[in-house]
């Protein structure tokens, strides 16, 4: 079996379009919470996103090519690219047909639909866009990485929500262990925020009506967020060959179903999947130092959460650092897994841990310590990264520090 | 709108396509040979139709039968002169 490295991070999200810009942000507890700029508030009740700001795709691409893209796909070409070139890969020849482009998104080109129909529904619009269809499906971002990268080998998109990245960096790291492939790029992308979804999503009555406060004292909901992550994942040998720089080791992926509600976490389910990364990594529960939360901010998950950890962890959990970077990224849905992979990744290689921002007390259902405020200097030899969806869809990651 | 206006309107919207370094765009180009793709000409087709709020009849499944920006323009000029015509 291939140890699995990662050599290449990229990100594009609300507090930074670069990975070293978005790590450096994370450490300073920069908040990505505003005022959204790409669509309008009036009918809405909230009026808060963590927008990605000023993005510029022609910044990235020529006019023929953003006409093929819908932004989740910019998003994620555009952090794949970083985490290409840091990696130093390149996918000529045969290591292209040895290389895996597996990526999520939990909704595809939402912008691209909600502008075309709402044109031909809501303006009687006579034609709409010819590429509506693959701007649109969710295996876009997955597609366009591989026509841009020329990577033939295994491709193709993970939607299972909230939880869609989380899978696809799982599924690539298990699939070059097993020497399915020699290299990937895995992660995520959404762009969803639009009017209409912001309406939905309304009605589901979970949104923060002003920020996202994670296992906090009066904590309201969550914010929605967008973005993308892509990390570059290889062999260890392929990369040790080449003398790559290596970042860090994913050594387990712990998957379960809740089989249960529809909307509401369960302990069950989440401790099944991190009970199942740990053992894939063959980690012992007080090798862990940190666990990146889904720390939505939501009542239900972050008391669920905190009761899963102590279950999967049993005493050791009150030594872990638990915290939630959507604190400050917001909920980047299909994305959000890769964007905390990464901030997992650099706790580990920096020795930093990424603070729960906007926390204002205990709350008795969540007696953890969430690091709130202020990152925290502490070695960091194991983590976990949890993303729990909608629909009861639990995927876990356990990253260890790189030694040899 | 005067034909030449039709013209003027559809090279310029074939001009945004072009793909290779290439002075001003004439009648007499080919399509192919300005770079122009399949999927070029389905949102040429689209931007055209937009313009000038006409339907251009075309089906990727059939053989695009415009091989010159001449033969597009042509097609669009007849094309609005018959919806003039009609109106």
């Amino acid at each position: 079996m291939n140890r699995v490295v990662i050599t290449g991070l990229g990100a594009v999200s609300p507090i930074g379009q670069s990975a070293a810009a978005y790590w450096a942000a994370l450490v300073e507890g920069q908040s990505g919470f505003g005022p959204p700029t790409i669509f309008p508030t009036d009918r809405l009740n909230t009026k808060v996103v963590a927008e990605v700001k000023d993005f510029v795709p022609a910044d990235h691409f020529d006019t023929r090519q953003i006409g093929f893209l819908d932004r989740v796909s910019q998003f994620a070409v555009v952090a794949a690219r970083e985490a290409v070139a840091q990696s130093g890969l390149s996918f000529d020849g045969e290591l292209g047909e040895r290389t895996a482009a597996i990526i999520g998104s939990g909704i595809g080109g939402q912008t691209t639909q909600d502008d075309n129909f709402r044109r031909f529904y809501g303006e009687n619009a006579t034609r709409v866009h010819p590429l509506i269809i693959p701007r649109t499906m969710p295996s876009a971002p997955a597609s366009q990485i591989s026509m841009f990268f020329g990577i033939k080998g295994p491709t193709y998109a993970i939607s299972t929500a909230c939880a869609s990245a989380t899978h696809a960096i799982g599924q690539a790291f298990h699939l070059i262990r097993g020497g399915g492939a020699t290299c990937a790029l895995a992660g995520g992308a959404e762009a969803q925020l639009t009017q209409g979804t912001m309406k939905a999503w309304e009605a589901m009555r979970i949104l923060a009506p002003d920020t996202c406060r994670p296992f906090s004292i009066d904590r309201k909901g969550m914010v929605l967020g967008e973005g993308a992550a892509i990390l570059a994942l290889e062999a260890l040998d392929h990369a040790a060959a080449r003398g790559a720089d290596i970042l860090g080791e994913i050594v387990g992926f712990g998957m379960s179903a809740d089989a249960g509600d529809l909307t509401a976490p369960d302990v069950g389910g989440m401790v099944r999947a991190m009970a199942a990364a740990l053992a894939d990594a063959g980690l012992t529960d007080d090798a862990v130092d940190y666990v990146n939360a889904h720390g939505t901010g939501t009542t239900a998950n972050d008391a669920t959460e905190t009761a899963a950890l102590h279950k999967a962890f049993g005493a050791h959990a009150r030594k872990l650092a638990v915290s939630s970077t959507k604190s400050m990224v917001g909920h980047a849905l299909g994305a959000a897994g890769a964007l905390e992979a990464i901030a997992a990744v650099m706790a580990i290689r920096d020795g930093v841990i990424p603070p729960t921002m906007n926390h204002l007390g205990p709350d008795p259902a969540c007696d953890l310590d969430y690091v709130p405020n202020e990152a925290r200097r502490q070695p960091v030899r194991a983590a976990l990264s949890n993303s729990f969806a909608f629909g009861g869809l639990n995927a876990v990651i356990a990253l260890r520090q790189f030694a040899g | 709108m005067s034909m030449v206006d039709v013209a003027k309107g559809v090279i310029e919207i074939i001009a945004t396509k072009v793909r290779r370094e290439h002075g001003p765009v004439q009648l007499s180009d080919s399509l192919d040979g300005l770079g122009i793709e399949s999927l070029d000409v389905l949102e040429l087709t689209f931007a055209i139709e937009e313009k000038f709020n006409i339907e251009i009849p075309f089906n990727a499944n059939t053989a695009f039968e415009f091989k010159t920006v001449g033969d597009l323009v042509h097609a669009v000029q007849g094309i609005v002169a018959q919806k003039t015509a009609s109106a």
